[in-house]
């Protein structure tokens, strides 16, 4: 009953909210990114030349959002959506039909090489697959085995950004230089910044690069830098825990293979809090890992995001 | 003897959230199982339920202020508890409203507001993680909060247990006879909402009210008197604890989760060969005294 009405209302509001809106000449091109990341590679990207709105805020974990009529007015008005895909953001096929919008949705992962989660987090995901249809439908916001975090390594990121200007380019021709001047250049930056990441890594011990965060979103980071992450609570932040996952992590922990534990910005603090009491293990800071941080965190745009991880990464592993 | 050991022991003998675990659980059982006798004996074991959502708005509120801080969010749910007890209580004395009625009315307005304040916030960090705590993940201030009301409970379940039972079987007598009826109630009421909120940060809310009614309505199956069905209750309580945390250690189960089904079995197992009203003295024909 719930999500007819609220499609009802969306509707409504669409329905108004078209009428009012009167054609205008030489307006920014429209567009709607599903989440922070996404949101700073369009604003690099596009520049002046877009009127941007961002659905999921910063620290908003869009595995589980919940989308608002306003979300659906922009989604409607929208020229060009920018999703990441693979199934990131759960609430992203309902708000589509709700809003009815004419809009590109453009995947941003389309051409990255994906990576599917570890062993041990595809286990948990078969017993979700056997819990039966009806419990899959509920659960639309659950990971695939394909891991969607694909923006945590460097060389993905360029990925979006190329498919952001061809997007802006195929919605906009005459701004078309623009997006790819634009591109190129935030290109160079994110070049600079892998340089960067690398390096940090490389300070760090082989035997050292091992550390806990509280949900696995890094699988990219890992397979591209060589840094191993482990995580007690799984693939998607509503699973809750189970002992068994807490006392394996403590285990490992305690045979000496992990150098640091880390609290994500959009997780419950409280278990890795328990972990680290119990073991004597460094709590490292917060970690971005699904979303940026608001203008005044440490982590306001994607560069700074990496740039924060790695330094609150490097510090952990170095001081313990 | 080794394997028995390693399958009862061990999980909490070597890792120390497992020892937490299992004395928050504990602690809880003992508050809140014994309370749950009083709710199922007055007929409002929905009540409880009730109660548990009435208390979100305040939680939220307190972690909306203050962030994930124990004090704030308990006194918040204790006061949303608090007053949504009351409104209900005194609609149903001043007015023709029956109190299950009152009960659902406002707790439901309670909420919404709660809804209201968590979307208007415009974070979209799932409350569900910060407000409901896992079982696995109880601190020293979680711990110490727990045990207070356990201390608190008990204390006043001993000070007011002849008016908390009269209460429950004759309130009219009650009141006919001594004036510990009206503040009976509310002490009750009070007793309610402070073992849902204790309960909440370990196992969430629905999770809590689920320590609270189901020991107490299995151990109905097996005595009829007060006191005896409180101690029942306790021990379902306890035994489902410790199941529940070693299905979760043993099988990879959610830890909260398998502590209430644990005590839904015991209850199932109740309904079927509970020596009390069950069914079986529906099979076993009774034998009647002969003069």
């Amino acid at each position: 009953m719930l999500p007819s009405f609220r499609r009802a209302l969306a509707m409504s509001v669409i329905t108004l909210s078209v009428i009012a809106a009167a054609p205008a000449i030489a307006e920014p091109l429209k567009v709607v990114a599903s989440f922070t990341v996404i949101a700073d590679f369009a604003k690099n990207v596009g520049g002046d030349r877009i009127a941007l709105t961002t659905i999921v805020g910063p620290n908003g974990d869009a595995h589980v959002y919940e989308p608002k009529p306003a979300d659906a007015v922009a989604m409607a008005k929208a020229d060009v959506v920018l999703v990441n895909g693979l199934h990131f953001e759960g609430f992203l096929r309902r708000l589509v039909e709700a809003s009815a919008t004419g809009a590109q949705i453009v995947e941003l992962t389309k051409g990255v090489k994906t990576v599917e989660f570890k062993p041990e987090f595809a286990e948990a995901e078969d017993d979700h697959a056997a819990d039966g249809e009806a419990d899959h439908a509920e659960h639309g916001h659950d990971h695939g085995v394909i891991d969607p975090h694909a923006f945590q390594s460097v060389a993905n990121a360029k990925i979006y950004v190329k498919n952001i200007a061809d997007a802006f380019c195929a919605a906009d021709a005459a701004g078309c230089d623009d997006y790819r001047a634009n591109a190129a250049a935030y290109t160079r930056k994110l070049d600079a910044l892998d340089g960067n990441v690398r390096a940090a890594i490389g300070a760090i011990p082989a035997q050292k690069r091992v550390v806990i965060t509280s949900h696995d979103a890094f699988g990219y980071f890992e397979h591209e830098y060589g840094l191993t992450f482990l995580a007690p609570q799984g693939i998607s932040t509503d699973s809750e825990p189970s002992a068994a996952d807490v006392a394996r992590l403590v285990a490992q922990i305690r045979q000496d293979k992990a150098a640091a534990i880390f609290v994500e910005n959009i997780t419950n603090p409280r278990l890795i809090e328990q972990i680290a009491a119990e073991t004597g293990i460094k709590v490292g800071g917060a970690l971005y890992s699904d979303a940026l941080s608001g203008p005044d965190g440490p982590a306001s745009t994607y560069i700074d995001m990496m740039r924060n991880n790695i330094a609150q990464i490097k510090g952990a592993i170095l001081g313990s | 003897m080794d394997a028995l050991y390693g399958l009862l022991i061990a999980p909490f003998a070597d890792f120390a959230f497992m020892q937490r675990a299992l004395l928050g659980a504990l602690m809880l059982s003992l508050g809140a199982c014994p309370v749950g006798v009083f709710l199922m004996l007055r007929r409002m074991s929905l009540s409880g339920d009730a109660m548990a959502h009435a208390i979100l708005p305040g939680a939220a509120a307190g972690f909306l202020l203050y962030g994930l801080e124990i004090l704030p969010m308990t006194v918040g749910g204790l006061v949303a508890g608090i007053v949504v007890a009351l409104g209900a209580g005194a609609v149903s004395r001043f007015t023709i409203q029956r109190e299950d009625a009152s009960m659902a009315a406002f707790y439901l307005i309670s909420l919404a507001i709660g809804v209201l304040m968590v979307s208007l916030k415009g974070s979209s960090v799932d409350l569900m993680h910060v407000l409901f705590g896992t079982v696995l993940a109880l601190n020293d201030e979680a711990l110490a909060l727990i045990g207070g009301i356990v201390v608190v409970t008990l204390a006043a379940l001993a000070v007011f247990w002849r008016a908390l039972v009269a209460d429950c079987l004759d309130p009219l007598f009650l009141r006919s006879v001594s004036r510990m009826g009206g503040p009976a109630h509310f002490v009750f009421l009070g007793l309610v909402v402070l073992n849902l909120v204790g309960g909440f940060q370990a196992l969430g809310t629905l999770l809590s009210v689920g320590l609270m009614i189901l020991p107490a309505a299995g151990a109905r199956f097996w005595t009829s008197r007060v006191g005896p069905m409180c101690v029942v209750a306790v021990a379902i309580g306890f035994a489902s604890c410790v199941a529940g945390l070693l299905l979760s250690y043993h099988l990879s189960l959610p830890s909260g989760p398998a502590i209430i089904l644990s005590a839904g079995t015991v209850y199932l197992a109740s309904i079927l060969f509970g020596t009390r009203g069950a069914l079986r003295n529906r099979i076993v024909p009774h034998r009647h005294r002969t003069a």
